[in-house]
Protein backbone atom coordinates (compact mmCIF):
# COMPACT_ATOMS: atom_id res chain seq x y z
CA UNK A 1 0.00 0.00 0.00
CA UNK A 2 2.68 2.40 1.13
CA UNK A 3 4.88 1.33 -1.74
CA UNK A 4 2.23 2.02 -4.35
CA UNK A 5 1.65 5.60 -3.16
CA UNK A 6 5.40 6.09 -3.33
CA UNK A 7 5.37 4.78 -6.87
CA UNK A 8 2.45 6.98 -7.80
CA UNK A 9 4.25 9.97 -6.37
CA UNK A 10 7.34 9.15 -8.43
CA UNK A 11 5.21 8.77 -11.53
CA UNK A 12 3.52 12.08 -10.86
CA UNK A 13 6.93 13.68 -10.51
CA UNK A 14 8.09 12.23 -13.80
CA UNK A 15 4.89 13.46 -15.35
CA UNK A 16 5.40 17.05 -14.19
CA UNK A 17 9.04 17.00 -15.31
CA UNK A 18 7.97 15.79 -18.71
CA UNK A 19 5.34 18.51 -18.95
CA UNK A 20 7.74 21.23 -17.82
CA UNK A 21 10.30 20.09 -20.37
CA UNK A 22 7.80 19.86 -23.24
CA UNK A 23 6.07 23.14 -22.42
CA UNK A 24 9.30 25.11 -22.22
CA UNK A 25 10.54 23.45 -25.38
CA UNK A 26 7.43 24.78 -27.09
CA UNK A 27 8.10 28.23 -25.64
CA UNK A 28 11.70 28.06 -26.83
CA UNK A 29 10.62 26.99 -30.28
CA UNK A 30 8.04 29.69 -30.88
CA UNK A 31 9.49 32.85 -29.38
CA UNK A 32 11.23 35.00 -31.89
CA UNK A 33 12.93 38.25 -31.08
CA UNK A 34 14.29 37.81 -27.61
CA UNK A 35 13.28 38.35 -24.02
CA UNK A 36 10.47 40.86 -24.05
CA UNK A 37 8.48 38.86 -26.57
CA UNK A 38 9.02 35.79 -24.44
CA UNK A 39 7.60 37.31 -21.25
CA UNK A 40 4.11 37.66 -22.68
CA UNK A 41 4.13 34.10 -24.02
CA UNK A 42 5.39 32.64 -20.74
CA UNK A 43 2.74 34.62 -18.88
CA UNK A 44 0.06 33.20 -21.17
CA UNK A 45 1.18 29.60 -20.82
CA UNK A 46 2.40 29.40 -17.22
CA UNK A 47 0.01 31.80 -15.50
CA UNK A 48 -3.21 31.67 -17.49
CA UNK A 49 -3.24 28.17 -18.95
CA UNK A 50 -1.35 25.94 -16.52
CA UNK A 51 -1.61 28.10 -13.38
CA UNK A 52 1.93 27.05 -12.43
CA UNK A 53 2.66 30.45 -10.93
CA UNK A 54 0.52 33.49 -10.07
CA UNK A 55 0.50 36.78 -11.90
CA UNK A 56 2.26 38.49 -8.99
CA UNK A 57 5.01 35.87 -9.01
CA UNK A 58 5.40 36.46 -12.73
CA UNK A 59 5.88 40.19 -12.07
CA UNK A 60 8.52 39.34 -9.47
CA UNK A 61 10.42 37.14 -11.91
CA UNK A 62 10.34 39.88 -14.50
CA UNK A 63 11.81 42.40 -12.07
CA UNK A 64 14.46 39.95 -10.88
CA UNK A 65 15.22 38.99 -14.48
CA UNK A 66 15.65 42.64 -15.44
CA UNK A 67 17.99 43.44 -12.58
CA UNK A 68 20.08 40.28 -12.83
CA UNK A 69 22.25 39.25 -15.74
CA UNK A 70 21.42 36.61 -18.32
CA UNK A 71 18.64 35.93 -20.82
CA UNK A 72 15.17 36.63 -19.40
CA UNK A 73 13.74 33.41 -20.84
CA UNK A 74 16.25 31.35 -18.87
CA UNK A 75 15.42 33.24 -15.69
CA UNK A 76 11.69 32.59 -16.14
CA UNK A 77 12.16 28.91 -16.99
CA UNK A 78 14.37 28.32 -13.95
CA UNK A 79 11.88 30.06 -11.68
CA UNK A 80 8.79 28.20 -12.89
CA UNK A 81 10.61 24.87 -12.97
CA UNK A 82 11.88 25.30 -9.43
CA UNK A 83 8.43 26.23 -8.14
CA UNK A 84 6.91 23.13 -9.68
CA UNK A 85 9.52 20.47 -9.02
CA UNK A 86 12.58 21.82 -7.25
CA UNK A 87 16.08 21.63 -8.65
CA UNK A 88 15.31 18.89 -11.18
CA UNK A 89 12.29 20.86 -12.35
CA UNK A 90 14.42 23.97 -12.80
CA UNK A 91 16.94 21.98 -14.82
CA UNK A 92 14.23 20.36 -16.97
CA UNK A 93 12.55 23.68 -17.79
CA UNK A 94 15.82 25.48 -18.50
CA UNK A 95 17.11 22.74 -20.77
CA UNK A 96 13.72 22.62 -22.48
CA UNK A 97 13.74 26.31 -23.33
CA UNK A 98 17.33 26.12 -24.63
CA UNK A 99 17.33 22.97 -26.73
CA UNK A 100 15.25 24.13 -29.74
CA UNK A 101 17.39 27.17 -30.49
CA UNK A 102 20.54 25.19 -29.77
CA UNK A 103 19.65 22.59 -32.39
CA UNK A 104 18.55 25.17 -34.97
CA UNK A 105 21.65 27.32 -34.62
CA UNK A 106 23.92 24.30 -34.56
CA UNK A 107 22.42 23.14 -37.86
CA UNK A 108 22.83 26.63 -39.34
CA UNK A 109 26.45 26.85 -38.19
CA UNK A 110 27.28 23.74 -40.21
CA UNK A 111 26.42 25.34 -43.53
CA UNK A 112 26.29 29.11 -43.01
CA UNK A 113 29.40 29.70 -45.09
CA UNK A 114 28.10 27.82 -48.13
CA UNK A 115 24.81 29.58 -47.61
CA UNK A 116 26.41 33.03 -47.81
CA UNK A 117 28.07 32.25 -51.13
CA UNK A 118 24.72 32.28 -52.93
CA UNK A 119 24.56 35.81 -54.35
CA UNK A 120 20.88 36.55 -53.63
CA UNK A 121 21.44 35.62 -50.01
CA UNK A 122 24.62 37.65 -49.81
CA UNK A 123 22.69 40.68 -51.11
CA UNK A 124 19.88 40.08 -48.65
CA UNK A 125 22.40 39.97 -45.82
CA UNK A 126 23.86 43.31 -46.93
CA UNK A 127 20.44 44.75 -46.16
CA UNK A 128 19.95 42.73 -42.99
CA UNK A 129 23.26 44.00 -41.62
CA UNK A 130 21.86 47.51 -41.66
CA UNK A 131 18.58 46.42 -40.07
CA UNK A 132 20.52 44.86 -37.19
CA UNK A 133 22.33 48.09 -36.42
CA UNK A 134 19.03 49.98 -36.53
CA UNK A 135 17.54 47.44 -34.11
CA UNK A 136 20.40 47.94 -31.66
CA UNK A 137 20.02 51.72 -31.75
CA UNK A 138 16.27 51.31 -31.25
CA UNK A 139 16.80 49.07 -28.22
CA UNK A 140 19.12 51.67 -26.69
CA UNK A 141 16.68 54.52 -27.34
CA UNK A 142 13.85 52.56 -25.78
CA UNK A 143 15.94 51.95 -22.64
CA UNK A 144 16.86 55.64 -22.50
CA UNK A 145 13.18 56.58 -22.39
CA UNK A 146 12.67 54.47 -19.26
CA UNK A 147 15.79 55.81 -17.58
CA UNK A 148 15.89 58.15 -14.58
CA UNK A 149 16.68 61.62 -15.92
CA UNK A 150 19.07 62.67 -13.18
CA UNK A 151 22.57 64.08 -13.28
CA UNK A 152 24.58 61.00 -12.31
CA UNK A 153 22.92 58.46 -14.64
CA UNK A 154 23.02 60.91 -17.53
CA UNK A 155 26.69 61.62 -16.88
CA UNK A 156 27.52 57.89 -16.75
CA UNK A 157 25.54 57.38 -19.96
CA UNK A 158 27.40 60.14 -21.80
CA UNK A 159 30.81 58.96 -20.59
CA UNK A 160 30.25 55.30 -21.40
CA UNK A 161 28.86 56.25 -24.84
CA UNK A 162 31.90 58.41 -25.62
CA UNK A 163 34.45 55.90 -24.35
CA UNK A 164 32.75 53.04 -26.19
CA UNK A 165 32.73 55.06 -29.44
CA UNK A 166 36.46 55.71 -29.04
CA UNK A 167 37.09 52.03 -28.28
CA UNK A 168 35.25 51.07 -31.47
CA UNK A 169 36.88 53.68 -33.66
CA UNK A 170 40.46 53.16 -32.60
CA UNK A 171 40.10 49.46 -31.67
CA UNK A 172 41.35 50.14 -28.17
CA UNK A 173 42.11 47.15 -26.03
CA UNK A 174 39.68 47.95 -23.23
CA UNK A 175 36.79 45.64 -22.50
CA UNK A 176 33.26 46.90 -21.99
CA UNK A 177 33.05 44.78 -18.85
CA UNK A 178 35.75 46.92 -17.21
CA UNK A 179 33.73 49.96 -18.25
CA UNK A 180 30.71 48.56 -16.42
CA UNK A 181 32.75 47.78 -13.32
CA UNK A 182 33.98 51.39 -13.24
CA UNK A 183 30.40 52.66 -13.56
CA UNK A 184 29.27 50.43 -10.70
CA UNK A 185 32.10 51.68 -8.47
CA UNK A 186 31.36 55.34 -9.28
CA UNK A 187 27.67 54.91 -8.57
CA UNK A 188 28.38 53.11 -5.31
CA UNK A 189 30.84 55.84 -4.28
CA UNK A 190 28.36 58.66 -4.85
CA UNK A 191 25.62 56.75 -3.08
CA UNK A 192 27.81 56.21 -0.01
CA UNK A 193 28.87 59.85 -0.05
CA UNK A 194 25.26 60.99 -0.30
CA UNK A 195 24.04 58.84 2.58
CA UNK A 196 26.98 60.00 4.74
CA UNK A 197 26.22 63.66 4.00
CA UNK A 198 22.54 63.15 4.73
CA UNK A 199 23.38 61.49 8.02
CA UNK A 200 25.69 64.38 9.01
CA UNK A 201 23.01 66.90 8.16
CA UNK A 202 20.56 64.95 10.24
CA UNK A 203 22.99 64.93 13.18
CA UNK A 204 23.59 68.69 12.93
CA UNK A 205 19.90 69.37 13.03
CA UNK B 1 42.60 25.26 -24.41
CA UNK B 2 39.76 26.44 -26.59
CA UNK B 3 36.99 24.70 -24.61
CA UNK B 4 37.97 26.36 -21.38
CA UNK B 5 38.38 29.71 -23.10
CA UNK B 6 34.94 29.48 -24.72
CA UNK B 7 33.33 28.52 -21.44
CA UNK B 8 35.06 31.18 -19.37
CA UNK B 9 34.44 34.02 -21.82
CA UNK B 10 30.77 33.29 -22.36
CA UNK B 11 30.28 32.78 -18.65
CA UNK B 12 31.79 36.21 -18.04
CA UNK B 13 29.63 37.82 -20.72
CA UNK B 14 26.50 36.26 -19.27
CA UNK B 15 27.38 37.48 -15.77
CA UNK B 16 27.43 41.06 -17.04
CA UNK B 17 24.54 41.02 -19.50
CA UNK B 18 21.93 42.97 -17.56
CA UNK B 19 18.59 43.70 -19.15
CA UNK B 20 18.33 41.30 -22.05
CA UNK B 21 19.96 40.40 -25.29
CA UNK B 22 20.93 43.80 -26.65
CA UNK B 23 23.09 44.58 -23.67
CA UNK B 24 24.93 41.33 -24.32
CA UNK B 25 25.70 42.12 -27.96
CA UNK B 26 28.45 44.70 -27.28
CA UNK B 27 30.03 42.34 -24.73
CA UNK B 28 29.91 39.36 -27.07
CA UNK B 29 31.27 41.53 -29.88
CA UNK B 30 34.17 42.49 -27.65
CA UNK B 31 34.99 38.88 -26.83
CA UNK B 32 34.67 37.34 -30.28
CA UNK B 33 36.56 40.12 -32.06
CA UNK B 34 39.43 40.21 -29.58
CA UNK B 35 39.85 36.43 -29.79
CA UNK B 36 39.43 36.44 -33.56
CA UNK B 37 36.60 33.92 -33.25
CA UNK B 38 34.36 35.76 -35.72
CA UNK B 39 34.78 38.69 -38.07
CA UNK B 40 32.62 41.78 -37.65
CA UNK B 41 30.75 40.67 -40.80
CA UNK B 42 29.85 37.18 -39.60
CA UNK B 43 28.89 38.48 -36.18
CA UNK B 44 26.38 40.88 -37.72
CA UNK B 45 24.99 38.08 -39.89
CA UNK B 46 24.64 35.90 -36.84
CA UNK B 47 22.84 38.61 -34.87
CA UNK B 48 20.35 38.80 -37.74
CA UNK B 49 20.06 35.01 -37.88
CA UNK B 50 19.54 34.91 -34.09
CA UNK B 51 16.83 37.56 -34.40
CA UNK B 52 15.03 35.56 -37.07
CA UNK B 53 15.30 32.17 -35.38
CA UNK B 54 13.55 31.35 -32.12
CA UNK B 55 15.18 31.46 -28.72
CA UNK B 56 17.22 33.93 -26.69
CA UNK B 57 19.75 35.80 -28.83
CA UNK B 58 22.57 35.24 -26.37
CA UNK B 59 22.07 31.49 -26.42
CA UNK B 60 21.97 31.50 -30.21
CA UNK B 61 25.18 33.50 -30.50
CA UNK B 62 26.97 31.32 -27.96
CA UNK B 63 25.91 28.15 -29.76
CA UNK B 64 27.12 29.50 -33.09
CA UNK B 65 30.48 30.76 -31.84
CA UNK B 66 31.08 27.55 -29.91
CA UNK B 67 30.20 25.38 -32.86
CA UNK B 68 32.29 27.37 -35.34
CA UNK B 69 35.33 27.29 -33.05
CA UNK B 70 35.22 23.84 -31.53
CA UNK B 71 32.42 21.76 -33.01
CA UNK B 72 29.57 20.20 -31.11
CA UNK B 73 31.30 20.09 -27.72
CA UNK B 74 32.26 23.74 -28.09
CA UNK B 75 28.65 24.62 -28.84
CA UNK B 76 27.42 22.74 -25.79
CA UNK B 77 29.99 24.36 -23.49
CA UNK B 78 29.43 27.91 -24.74
CA UNK B 79 25.66 27.49 -24.43
CA UNK B 80 25.91 26.08 -20.91
CA UNK B 81 28.21 28.95 -19.95
CA UNK B 82 25.56 31.46 -21.03
CA UNK B 83 22.76 29.67 -19.19
CA UNK B 84 24.57 28.91 -15.95
CA UNK B 85 24.80 32.39 -14.34
CA UNK B 86 21.08 33.17 -14.68
CA UNK B 87 20.18 29.63 -13.61
CA UNK B 88 22.23 29.93 -10.43
CA UNK B 89 21.10 33.49 -9.74
CA UNK B 90 17.41 32.59 -9.93
CA UNK B 91 17.92 29.62 -7.65
CA UNK B 92 19.63 31.94 -5.18
CA UNK B 93 16.84 34.45 -5.69
CA UNK B 94 14.29 31.97 -4.43
CA UNK B 95 16.29 31.81 -1.21
CA UNK B 96 17.93 35.15 -0.49
CA UNK B 97 17.95 37.56 -3.39
CA UNK B 98 14.67 39.28 -2.53
CA UNK B 99 16.32 40.91 0.47
CA UNK B 100 19.59 41.43 -1.40
CA UNK B 101 17.91 43.22 -4.30
CA UNK B 102 16.18 45.60 -1.89
CA UNK B 103 19.51 46.45 -0.25
CA UNK B 104 20.29 50.14 -1.01
CA UNK B 105 23.94 49.43 -1.86
CA UNK B 106 23.01 46.72 -4.34
CA UNK B 107 20.48 49.16 -5.79
CA UNK B 108 23.22 51.79 -6.09
CA UNK B 109 25.39 49.37 -8.08
CA UNK B 110 22.48 48.52 -10.36
CA UNK B 111 21.66 52.23 -10.85
CA UNK B 112 25.24 52.74 -12.03
CA UNK B 113 25.25 49.72 -14.33
CA UNK B 114 22.03 50.60 -16.14
CA UNK B 115 23.04 53.94 -17.73
CA UNK B 116 26.49 52.54 -18.49
CA UNK B 117 25.10 49.62 -20.44
CA UNK B 118 22.70 51.92 -22.31
CA UNK B 119 25.66 54.05 -23.36
CA UNK B 120 27.55 50.96 -24.50
CA UNK B 121 24.59 49.67 -26.53
CA UNK B 122 23.98 53.07 -28.11
CA UNK B 123 27.64 53.45 -29.06
CA UNK B 124 27.73 49.96 -30.56
CA UNK B 125 24.56 50.57 -32.59
CA UNK B 126 25.65 53.98 -33.84
CA UNK B 127 29.11 52.70 -34.73
CA UNK B 128 27.63 49.77 -36.65
CA UNK B 129 25.25 52.11 -38.55
CA UNK B 130 28.16 54.35 -39.54
CA UNK B 131 30.64 51.61 -40.39
CA UNK B 132 28.07 49.93 -42.64
CA UNK B 133 27.88 53.05 -44.81
CA UNK B 134 31.45 54.31 -44.57
CA UNK B 135 34.58 52.42 -45.41
CA UNK B 136 37.02 53.79 -42.89
CA UNK B 137 40.22 52.76 -44.62
CA UNK B 138 42.92 54.82 -46.34
CA UNK B 139 40.58 55.80 -49.18
CA UNK B 140 37.47 56.41 -47.12
CA UNK B 141 34.43 56.10 -49.32
CA UNK B 142 30.71 56.19 -48.75
CA UNK B 143 28.66 53.14 -49.67
CA UNK B 144 25.69 54.99 -51.12
CA UNK B 145 23.55 51.90 -51.45
CA UNK B 146 24.01 51.01 -47.80
CA UNK B 147 23.31 54.61 -46.79
CA UNK B 148 20.14 54.48 -48.91
CA UNK B 149 18.93 51.34 -47.16
CA UNK B 150 19.71 52.89 -43.77
CA UNK B 151 17.67 56.02 -44.57
CA UNK B 152 14.78 53.94 -45.95
CA UNK B 153 14.71 51.73 -42.84
CA UNK B 154 14.80 54.71 -40.48
CA UNK B 155 12.00 56.43 -42.41
CA UNK B 156 9.98 53.23 -42.36
CA UNK B 157 10.38 52.72 -38.60
CA UNK B 158 9.45 56.33 -37.91
CA UNK B 159 6.57 56.17 -40.40
CA UNK B 160 5.03 53.06 -38.90
CA UNK B 161 5.32 54.59 -35.44
CA UNK B 162 3.71 57.89 -36.40
CA UNK B 163 0.99 56.68 -38.77
CA UNK B 164 0.09 53.20 -37.56
CA UNK B 165 1.00 53.93 -33.90
CA UNK B 166 2.70 50.55 -33.75
CA UNK B 167 6.20 49.22 -33.33
CA UNK B 168 7.57 47.53 -36.41
CA UNK B 169 8.52 44.05 -35.22
CA UNK B 170 12.21 43.12 -35.51
CA UNK B 171 11.37 40.21 -37.80
CA UNK B 172 9.43 42.49 -40.17
CA UNK B 173 12.31 44.96 -40.22
CA UNK B 174 14.79 42.20 -41.03
CA UNK B 175 12.55 40.81 -43.79
CA UNK B 176 12.10 44.25 -45.34
CA UNK B 177 15.82 44.98 -45.14
CA UNK B 178 16.58 41.65 -46.84
CA UNK B 179 14.26 42.55 -49.72
CA UNK B 180 15.80 46.02 -49.97
CA UNK B 181 19.27 44.44 -50.04
CA UNK B 182 18.32 42.10 -52.88
CA UNK B 183 16.73 44.91 -54.90
CA UNK B 184 19.37 47.60 -54.33
CA UNK B 185 22.52 45.49 -54.59
CA UNK B 186 21.26 43.50 -57.56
Amino acid sequence: MHQSTGKRKAMKENHILCRLFMTFMKIGLFTFGGGYAMISIIENICVEKNKWITHDEMMNVTVIAESTPGPIAINCATFVGYRQAGLIGATAATLGVTIPSFLIIFAISLFLNNFLEISVIAHAFHGIKIAVSVLIVKAAVKMMKHMKKQFLPLAILTCSFTVMMLINMFSWDFSSISLMLIAAVISLFFFTLETKLLRKEGEQK
Amino acid sequence: MIYLELFWNFFRVSCFAFGGAYSAIPLIRDVVLSHGWLTDETLTYMIAVSESTPGPIMVNLATYVGSSQAGFLGAVLATLAVILPSFIIILLAMVVLKTVIDNPYVQAVLEGLKPCIIGIILATGVYMCVSNCLTLTADSSIDLRAAGILVLLLLLTAGVKVFAKKQLSPIMLILISACLGIIIYH
